[in-house]
């Protein structure tokens, strides 16, 4: 009985949860943080149960209030949504175990209204990748973001004006995204995506669609950080506090990229979309674009978290790369890469998050090789991360790399494939200059004496090691899992 | 060619709040109109739903004793207008968090202007 | 509000038109289900209604109408509303948020989700009544006038 309801069980954990920490924290406060990792901790139970029911039986469509569509709302379950969910919620889960100690430290007695915000964030991030319905779906979306301009604000001295300047590129691309709804209600009468994707074919010539299509892709490109709509990003994820990077990087920008791929490609459908001019391949050059832009300005950074910044943007740019692609392997490719992307991005930044903890700053020319000892399961942990982002094998990132390299090859478009590899071997320069910063002996360095600090180990509490942990093993399980994982993805292509 | 201009009036006025909201965004150098900006930009949007929901002569969406329900091209389109309520919160709620936002960038800064938040932050 | 004596005149008509306000919000919210009005103008005009107070008379004369603590509790009572009529709804065998299939006894289905509408748009007014007013609240934190 409770699957028919899973859906709808999902999402109204958080709201629950939401409820709930406001209740128990302003009579407890050590509550909020174990109530937040119990609520996510349900909600990737539940995803896990549906996606198991999925896999037995098909996908789920659940009315609200029992109308049916073209009357209702409804939240669709299939085979897109169901792995973006698990994704999301996992990543989410493990960011909310890491917050403690770094959230203990950096916002102090702001920690109820942090919890619930991230609840209402992922409440919001979950009902965009569920719901079946255009203006749900800008709902979802402004929950979401809202909820994460506020979490961006709790942080350091310049984080309320990125969180200001986030907001207001943010929302103005969330009014054009509702203005591209209002064209394409005009044009079919309805805002349901499965009974609109069907009006659509007879609709093509139509200039107010292919205008509405064009505005939906640029507001939600704002979300997604495509190249020319990316300037909020660097400043928000650096001023940002550890915990809110850890958990709004890996997630935010993935599920705007999948709500690129239902417009373009459920919505509209690869026919569609290039009927008027060839839009998916225009994407594509400015995701090419924004690979190597990012690339090259995530070289020239001495922070850390910049650097990691810049090089969401570059990877972004790989994800909506093989959305513009539109074959079966880059498609397998692209959301391979967004679970390989959101567990690499989320090791990061926690381990930027150790760094600083531990430190006090994650300045990269500061790094030495005293950090070999003092902190080697952080250490081996980015070594695991930074393989990864590069692409080698056996790790995740080199499959995710190989199949989109597979789609490129398919169309012919020798331009992203050459990209591809150049991109690469930038990734390499600026994470293998940290590695050699940490494990290999400066040459030029002073001899210096056996000082009076000894350097022995002094690496992060459990609480803080095992997510790391944890998201660094499951790099190895991706790629040694990959095979069945692109099964999957190979067979949820919509044509 | 007139009627190219007058008979789509409605679209006229969407799309000139919509350059003035963009305007105020771009252009001015203190945050407050920046965000005055926004709301009108935001308020273009609603403009534009609740202008296609109109039909000629047609009374607004209460039942009325006299106009059987069936007759539907006596009623407007309740959609947009359920729609819109909607985004009118949701612009409300944009607007509380953009200014305690800007609180926290006075207390922070002590001033509001763009240019010279820039300096400071550099 | 910056000077030190607050204008009896201002506080005079505010406390006057408070009360009035006050009801015709309710009115809104009431009769939200089948005319024009509903949970989020309602809410809009008690949150008028309590902050013309806050606004004239400062912070002493604005705690005896609503403490500044209440607001959090209020909003939360607010959703929980919404979501417990959902969720009723969903345990007697419907859909979240199908009002025609909620256990109160002795009504047919139409009347059923006339009622259940008008149960949420309750919990939507008092949300947003609270949440208005702690916006407010929450910028003239620093502030110290009295």
């Amino acid at each position: 009985m409770i699957e028919t309801h899973l859906p709808a069980i999902i999402a109204l954990t958080f709201v629950l949860f939401a409820l709930l920490i406001p209740l128990f924290g302003l009579w407890k406060e050590q509550l909020c943080q174990p109530l937040a990792v119990l609520g996510s901790g349900l909600a990737t139970t539940f995803s896990l149960l549906a996606f198991i029911t999925y896999l037995q039986t098909g996908s789920i469509r659940y009315f609200f209030g029992g109308w049916e569509p073209p009357i209702g709302i409804e939240f669709v379950y299939d085979g897109l949504s169901g792995f973006i969910l698990i994704v999301i919620n996992s990543v989410a889960f493990l960011a909310l175990i890491y917050a403690k100690k770094p959230g203990r430290m950096e916002f102090q007695g702001k920690e109820l209204a942090y919890y619930a915000l991230a609840m209402l964030m992922m409440l919001g991030f979950n009902g965009m990748v569920l719901t079946g319905d255009l203006f749900n779906l800008y709902v979802f979306l402004e929950i979401s973001s809202l909820s994460s301009y506020a979490l961006i604000s709790i942080g350091n001295k310049p984080a309320p004006f990125a969180a200001f300047r986030y907001l207001i590129v943010g929302t103005a691309g969330g009014t054009l995204y509702l203005l591209g709804v209002g064209f394409l209600y005009t044009n079919t009468g309805t805002l349901n995506i499965i009974d609109m994707s069907a009006m659509l074919p007879m609709l093509v010539d139509n200039s107010s669609v292919v205008t509405a299509l064009i505005l939906m892709v640029v507001g939600i490109g704002v979300k997604a950080a495509i190249f020319p709509l990316h300037g909020w990003l660097p400043d928000s994820y650096t001023y940002a506090s550890t915990p809110s990077s850890t958990l709004i990087a890996p997630i935010g920008t993935k599920v705007a990229a999948y709500i690129l791929f239902r417009i373009m490609l459920y919505l509209f459908g690869i026919d569609l979309t290039d009927a008027v001019f060839p839009l998916s391949y225009i994407v594509g050059v400015f995701a090419c674009i924004g690979i190597i832009y990012g690339s090259v300005m995530a070289i020239a950074q001495t922070e850390m978290k910049r650097m990691l910044a810049y090089s969401s943007v570059s990877q972004i740019g790989y994800i909506i790369m093989g959305l513009s692609l539109a074959n079966p392997f880059g498609f397998a490719g692209a959301l391979l890469h967004v679970l390989n992307h959101a567990v690499m991005k989320a090791c990061l930044f926690m381990i930027t998050g150790n760094l600083r903890y531990k430190e006090g700053h994650s300045n990269i020319s500061l790094f030495n090789d005293s950090y070999r000892i003092k902190y080697p399961w952080t250490m081996a942990s980015f070594s695991v991360a930074a393989i990864s982002m590069v692409g080698l094998p056996p790790l995740a990132g080199f499959f995710s790399k190989w199949y989109l390299v597979l789609g490129t090859i398919d169309n012919s478009n020798w331009i992203f494939l050459a990209v591809i590899i150049v991109s690469s071997l930038l990734n390499a320069v600026y994470f293998f200059r940290i590695l050699e910063k940490v494990y290999m002996k400066n040459p030029d360095a002073e001899q210096q004496p056996d000082t009076a600090v000894e350097i022995k180990y002094d690496d992060v509490s459990p609480s803080m090691m095992s997510p790391m942990a944890i998201l660094a093993v499951g790099l190895f399980v991706i790629g040694f899992a990959n095979a069945a994982i692109v099964g999957f993805l190979l067979g949820i292509f919509p044509m | 060619m007139v009627d190219f201009i007058t008979g789509h009036y409605a679209y006229w006025f969407t799309l000139s709040l919509l350059c003035v909201g963009l305007y105020g965004i771009i252009f001015k150098r203190n945050l407050v109109k920046k965000v005055i900006g926004l709301a009108i930009f935001q308020a273009s949007v609603v403009l534009f739903f609740v202008s296609i929901a109109s039909k000629w002569d047609a009374t607004v969406t209460v039942i009325d004793k006299n106009i059987p329900v069936e007759q539907v091209e006596s009623y407007l389109n309740p959609l947009p207008h359920t729609l819109m309520l909607t985004a009118i919160v949701v612009g409300v709620a944009t607007l509380g968090v953009a200014f305690t936002l800007l609180i926290a960038i006075y207390n922070r800064y002590g001033t509001l202007d763009e240019q010279e938040l820039l300096e400071k932050i550099q | 509000m910056r000077s030190k004596h607050h204008s009896p005149i201002v506080l005079l008509g505010a406390r006057l038109l408070s009360p009035y306000i006050m009801v015709f919000g309710w009115y809104v919210i009431f009769h939200g289900h089948y005319s024009p009005g509903g949970g989020f103008q309602g809410g809009a005009l008690l949150a008028a209604s309590i902050l013309l107070i806050r606004v004239s008379g400062g912070r002493i004369i604005s705690r005896m109408q609503l403490q500044e603590y209440l607001n959090t509790p209020l909003a939360i009572i607010g959703v929980f509303i919404y979501f417990l009529t959902g969720i009723t709804a969903m345990l007697a065998g419907g859909y979240f948020l199908d009002y025609g299939q909620l256990p109160i006894p002795g009504m047919e289905p139409y009347w059923l989700r006339y009622t259940g509408i008008l149960i949420i748009e309750v919990g939507i007014g008092l949300t947003v009544m609270a949440i208005l007013v702690m916006i407010y609240d929450n910028m003239v934190k620093g502030e110290d006038y009295g």
